[in-house]
């Protein structure tokens, strides 16, 4: 199938594209790397009147790390350049390990950072690990920049925070804290196909080696990402031990989340997943934070 | 009227400048406008991996592509590996491995492939399975694409090593 005619703008600078997109309201769509939304124009289920194309907008595709070890990526960092990017692989390195799981190579050459952000499929890996990384998202409109938590930016099933005619321009990872490990875990029925449910999660110890705090996020089981409340205070204040990280688990599967069931996996299977794919990827991350692989202090 | 896009792009080395609708898939360019039937299109939702092309030396979904954003950018297509000596070392390894029978997927793997040993010349079967994770085959099983790669690979590492050793 064929997408429907659109006029197709490509502006060169942010200011430019915010214009465009003023100027045409709701009829108008960013077009970033295209990998979600060229499918559902071809399929017709997207009909924008107007395309902004931001692959010319070159001040969108960066990635920076600044003197407090914070790692700023442009929206339109391609997914394939976090995998490979040494910034990004020593200062927010759960997102580049996660780049593999996202779809495929080819698919990564083009999709973008900020399009998958902002597209918030609930499946969908990188909205996880921004969440679980606990994120800013720099989102600019006419009126100006404002910087978003991850948590506030998450709203719903492919919902933002971002308004109409506002772009995501930047995401902001903050450096792991010292004693901290982290991990990513999914089950996908095929490698890069989206995951039936998954699980990033920041763990970090204190001196005495229990857990400070942990962020677990969990995919595909819910209408964005969740983040795993119960989970988190099970294991506050606990030893990482077997036990505590079981119980952290079930309270992650039996509380947190209430999966749907579609073709590829019933309600059940999903929940049984985020049990056993949060319990892994706790003695991961955990085994990582004393390790000491997670601080950034030491490196 | 409708909008007309400029468009200047390289393809398999040869310019082209143009004007296109905006809503032209970089796809239906190749094939339609171009005559470059070799870039096969199967589903247009950038699943099944036939409309693979190398973007400036990465492979990439034609089918999630408009032509206009091909402006300034060289594209390689299937029709591009070949030299006039011969097939192109991956293409002999399909070739004697059986590697493809009805030839569908054929032109998409090898344009997935070409990068993917350009940038892992040792693969394991492991990393040859998940680079093949985007490309439908409904014929071979993948076995047999399986076996080329390796015999590509093997072949162009003793390549380099007898060239080197002449050095
Ligand atoms: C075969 C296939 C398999 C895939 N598998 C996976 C997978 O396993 N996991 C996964 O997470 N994803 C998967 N994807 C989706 C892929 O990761 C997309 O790249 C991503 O969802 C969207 O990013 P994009 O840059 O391509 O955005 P686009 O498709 O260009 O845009 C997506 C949406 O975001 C909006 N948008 C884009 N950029 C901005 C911005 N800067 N500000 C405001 N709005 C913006 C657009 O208007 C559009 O509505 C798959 C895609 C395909 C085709
Ligand atoms: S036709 Fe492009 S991926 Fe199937
Ligand atoms: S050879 Fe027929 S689809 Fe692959």
């Amino acid at each position: 199938m064929k997408p429907a005619a659109f006029a197709y703008h490509r502006p060169a600078s942010v200011d430019e594209a915010l214009e465009i997109l003023h100027a045409h309201g709701s009829d108008a769509k960013p077009l970033a790397g295209g990998q979600s939304l060229i499918p559902a124009m071809n399929f017709r289920l997207a009909r924008p009147g107007v395309l902004v194309d931001l692959n010319r907008v070159t001040e969108l595709d960066f990635v920076r790390r600044d003197d407090r070890g914070e790692i700023h990526c442009g929206a339109m960092t391609r997914q394939r350049t976090l995998e490979h990017h040494t910034d990004v692989i020593r200062g927010a390195p759960l997102l580049a390990e996660t780049m593999p799981s996202v779809a495929h190579a080819q698919i990564r050459n083009r999709g973008t950072l900020g399009g998958s952000a902002a597209h918030a499929d609930p499946a969908a890996e990188i909205p996880a690990v921004l969440l679980a990384l606990d994120a800013r998202f720099i989102v600019r409109g006419r009126e100006g920049t404002r910087s978003v938590s991850a948590e506030r930016f998450f709203t719903g099933l492919f919902q933002t925070a971002l308004a109409p005619g506002e772009l995501l321009v930047e995401v902001v990872c903050p450096p792991p804290p010292p004693r901290s490990g982290w991990a990513f875990l999914e089950v996908a029925r095929r490698h890069g196909d989206y995951a039936l449910a998954g699980v990033a999660a920041v763990v970090t110890l204190d001196e005495r080696g229990r857990c400070a705090d942990s962020r677990i996020t969990l995919l595909g089981v819910g209408e964005g990402p969740v983040l795993a409340a119960r989970a988190r205070k099970a294991l506050k204040g606990e030893p990482p031990t077997p036990a505590a990280l079981r119980e952290a688990a079930q309270a992650a599967a039996a509380k947190d989340v209430d999966p749907p069931g579609d073709i590829h996996a019933s309600s059940a299977y999903r929940r049984q997943l985020v049990g056993v794919l949060t319990r892994r990827a706790l003695a991961a991350a955990f085994e990582r934070a004393s390790a000491g692989a997670g601080d950034a202090t030491k490196r | 009227m409708t909008q007309q896009v400029p468009v200047q792009v390289t393809v398999n080395g040869t310019r082209h400048d143009v004007v296109v609708e905006p809503r032209l898939l970089l796809s239906d360019f190749l094939r339609q406008d171009l005559g470059l039937t070799g870039t096969h299109v199967g589903c247009e939702h950038g699943v099944c991996g036939a409309c693979t092309i190398l973007l400036d030396g990465e492979a990439v979904r034609s089918c999630l592509m408009f032509a206009a954003q091909a402006d300034g950018h060289a594209v390689t297509t299937v029709e591009g590996l070949a030299s006039p000596g011969g097939l192109h070392p991956l293409q002999s390894a399909f070739h004697e491995a059986h590697a493809l029978q009805c030839g569908f997927c054929t032109p998409g793997i090898l344009m997935t492939l070409v990068p993917f040993l350009r940038d892992h010349p040792a693969p394991d079967e492991r990393e040859i399975r998940e680079a093949l994770a985007g490309n439908l085959c409904r014929c071979t099983g993948y076995q047999n694409i399986v076996v080329a790669v390796r015999q590509a690979a093997a072949d162009a590492r003793a390549h380099s090593e007898s060239e080197s050793a002449r050095a």
